[in-house]
């Protein structure tokens, strides 16, 4: 039979966005009874956009699913998506606006990095402390504590004030109590991502292990889609506070990717969405175009040739491009500033052309993220426009480089080289007088 | 799958009702009041010389200030009632001075739960009434060992005479005083606490008025000196009847009016049922808020 051990149903999480919290009692009452009798908010800040009070935000807004024993789940999802706040709404740290979640069993939480951790104490105290936090007995915890102290390799420090641990140190151990410790259902918000690259592996092999072995049900959140391929065996995508997809990991990573990039090669950027500094914007950026190729997969060595359309409201002299290119973990990898200036003229669609370097670009995927600057007269970027992840391309790995192995950004970088040559004596080429 | 074929443990809704105050949760969590109890007691005297004994130094030197001040300079009467008893005056003030202390501190360290756990409280969960809780009991060793020193110096003016003091079995009532105090205190606190996580003001105003409000009670002069006209608007005052009661407990004479009593249990049981329901409205949210 089914066992489920966690079921959601048409949760949502609503906030106010704006000033709350930070008003005085007797700016509530005069808001309170202003309201009462019709009249305009005596608080609000004359010219004050209206979402700077009393607007509200949905966190999640509708989000149903279930899980069963023993699955491990995936969470992905841009920044802002709900994943921390669905997350948070499971382990009680603040209550849903609507819907229900049923829990069966003891929830351990890893959100953000530490689990409440005391400083004062020490780690020794802090695991007594976690485990009553979590409903054990000082017994139980007895019988745990010395498989505490060995998985988090801190025995050397583990009578010492957590306060003074590094933050390694700290995620090892809060990492070691929260899989140690006997709990149902195990919350992870992107915690491996600190702590060194031997413990993330440890960390992996441990959650599969007591996944696998005791049954336990793993909620994990990551921008790390490589942990998340393999840790879970199921895949949620949440955006903008709904869940778009649940089901096989690859797919649901397809589909996340595919929210955030184009792969296309000719894109519209006239209509899409950009952060709140380039809201009002001088210039904008219309259109983006790779020019000679029909597909996002390029080997190792070409450059792409592109074409970006830009209008100006006014004129603008001296208006330079810069290209970010970035991993799909939102990490900047390098970056390609235009050699001149050129100048934008209203009510007019101008044509930039470019020539983009790829060629030394490790292989893997990576998005782009196109800006228009000018620099004023302090020498300081003044930036007109910009869009994150715009576009969505992979390098592929010659065939037989390094033996077949598959690159990954974390072991080798993002930095392309040809094989070396080896020979077995000095090369002919240098002389030792050459050299000095 | 049909709602309700299986039996989940916990339910999170959104929906909550008045009277859902977690109690038999919170008694379930007993292991770690005790833990919290032992470590705000430690971390209270980390990294100081004297340790606990600075829990009788306080009281101790307050005692004396208040001999010399109010008794000796200012001579205000330590008499509650008429008649021709003798008080030792350093044990009157001493008296009111422990019971107050215990209960100031634990309110102003309750009315402080959200914002001093709001570090593990935005972790974790646990019922959020361990806190203050824990808070009341790990001052309660402060006041036990202030209670001891108290009762040593009362023994020592029995031994020698030459006071009015007498032992009755009313010194049974202390235990039930403690419980009194705890209630009005942690029930002030957590009211407190819950308007502060969107209000500071509240916060300010907790010093300021436990200072004020010390002179509406009788610590530093005796009932005596309450004009007889103005004795209800007094005993409004919950906190009076606890120290009268407690010092007629001890001295086995004074004041006691059942009446005025029954009227302070009721205002404590009163404030600490509507802290308990605010409480625990604002707990489930507090985070969004802080």
């Amino acid at each position: 039979m089914r066992h489920l051990m966690l079921k959601i149903e048409n949760v949502s999480k609503q906030y106010r966005l704006g000033q709350i919290g930070g008003t005085t009692l007797r700016e509530e009452l005069q808001r309170r009874s202003a309201r009462l009798r019709h009249r305009e908010d005596p608080t609000r800040k004359i010219g004050a956009a209206v979402y700077e009070y009393g607007e509200t935000f949905m966190a999640l807004d509708g989000v149903s699913f279930e899980v069963e024993k023993g699955e491990r789940v995936g969470i992905i999802g841009r920044n802002g998506a709900g994943k921390s706040t669905l997350l948070k709404l499971i382990s009680r740290i603040t209550a849903p606006t609507g819907g229900d979640i049923w829990l069966d069993g003891r929830v351990t939480s890893m959100l953000e990095v530490g689990t409440g951790f005391n400083g004062e104490l020490t780690g020794r105290e802090n695991i007594y402390m976690n485990g009553a936090i979590l409903g054990m007995k000082k017994k139980e915890i007895d019988a745990k504590i010395e498989d505490i102290i060995d998985f988090s390799e801190c025995r050397q420090f583990i009578d010492t004030p957590v306060k003074r641990y590094s933050s390694g140190m700290y995620v090892k151990l809060a990492f070691s109590v929260a899989a140690n410790l006997d709990s149902e259902i195990m919350i992870m918000d992107e915690v491996l991502a600190v702590g060194d690259m031997a413990f993330q592996k440890k960390c992996l092999d441990k959650m599969n292990d007591v996944s696998r072995a005791d049954g336990r049900t793993i909620l994990y959140v990551s921008h790390n889609m490589n942990t998340i391929r393999q840790l879970c065996d199921r895949c949620i995508v949440l955006e903008k506070g709904k869940m778009i997809f649940d089901g096989d990991v690859e797919t649901a990573i397809s589909q996340y990717l595919g929210i955030r990039a184009s792969t296309d090669n000719f894109i519209d950027l006239r209509e899409m969405e950009r952060t709140r500094e380039f809201r009002q914007r001088p210039a904008s950026m219309t259109e983006l175009e790779c020019l000679g190729v029909d597909t996002n997969v390029f080997p190792a060595g070409v450059k792409l040739d592109m074409r970006l359309g830009c209008t100006a409201e006014k004129l603008l002299e001296n208006v330079q491009l810069r290209v970010i290119i970035k991993d799909l973990e939102g990490k900047a990898v390098t970056m390609q500033t235009s050699d001149r200036g050129v100048c934008l003229k209203p009510d007019e669609e101008t044509d930039l052309f470019f020539t983009l370097d790829i060629s030394r670009l490790a292989p893997g995927r990576y998005t782009m993220l196109p800006i228009l600057y000018q620099v004023d007269a302090f020498g300081v970027d003044v930036r007109l426009d910009g869009i994150n992840e715009v576009y969505c391309f992979e390098i592929t790995q010659p065939g037989g480089f390094n033996h077949n192995m598959e690159w990954t950004h974390r072991r080798w970088g993002y930095y392309f080289n040809d094989p070396m040559e080896l020979r077995m004596e000095k090369y002919a080429g240098h002389k030792e007088d050459d050299l000095r | 799958m049909e709602k309700g074929m299986q039996e989940f443990n916990t339910h999170i809704s959104s929906e909550h009702r008045l009277f859902d105050l977690h109690i038999r949760e919170t008694f379930q969590y007993r292991d770690l009041i005790g833990l919290l109890v032992k470590k705000n007691f430690t971390a209270q005297y980390k990294q100081t010389i004297l340790g606990p004994l600075w829990a009788i130094i306080r009281p101790l030197l307050t005692t004396v200030v208040f001999t010399i001040v109010f008794g000796n300079l200012a001579k205000l009467t330590t008499a509650d009632v008429a008649g021709d008893y003798m008080i030792p005056a350093f044990l009157f003030y001493m008296s009111g001075n422990i019971c107050w202390g215990y209960f100031t501190s634990t309110l102003q360290s309750t009315s402080n739960t959200f914002l001093a756990n709001r570090a593990t409280m935005g972790k974790v969960y646990y019922p959020r009434l361990v806190a203050p809780i824990a808070t009341a009991f790990s001052g309660l060793i402060s006041f036990g060992i202030q209670l001891a020193l108290f009762l040593a110096f009362w023994a020592c003016f029995l031994i020698r005479g030459g006071t009015s003091i007498q032992i009755t079995p009313w010194l049974l009532m202390i235990p039930v005083l403690v419980l009194q105090m705890i209630c009005l205190a942690v029930g002030l606190g957590i009211i407190i606490s819950s308007i502060t996580t969107k209000y500071r003001d509240l916060a300010m105003l907790v010093g300021f008025g436990l200072e004020l409000w010390r002179y509406g009670c009788p610590i530093a002069y005796g009932l005596q000196l309450v004009p007889e006209k103005y004795m209800f608007l007094y005993m409004l005052n919950p906190v009076t009847p606890i120290l009268t009661t407690f010092r007629y407990a001890v001295f086995g004479f004074g004041y006691f009016d059942g009446r005025y009593y029954a009227l302070s249990w009721i205002i404590s049981l009163c404030v600490f049922f509507i802290g308990l329901i605010m409480f625990s409205r604002i707990e489930r949210t507090f985070m969004d808020t802080i």
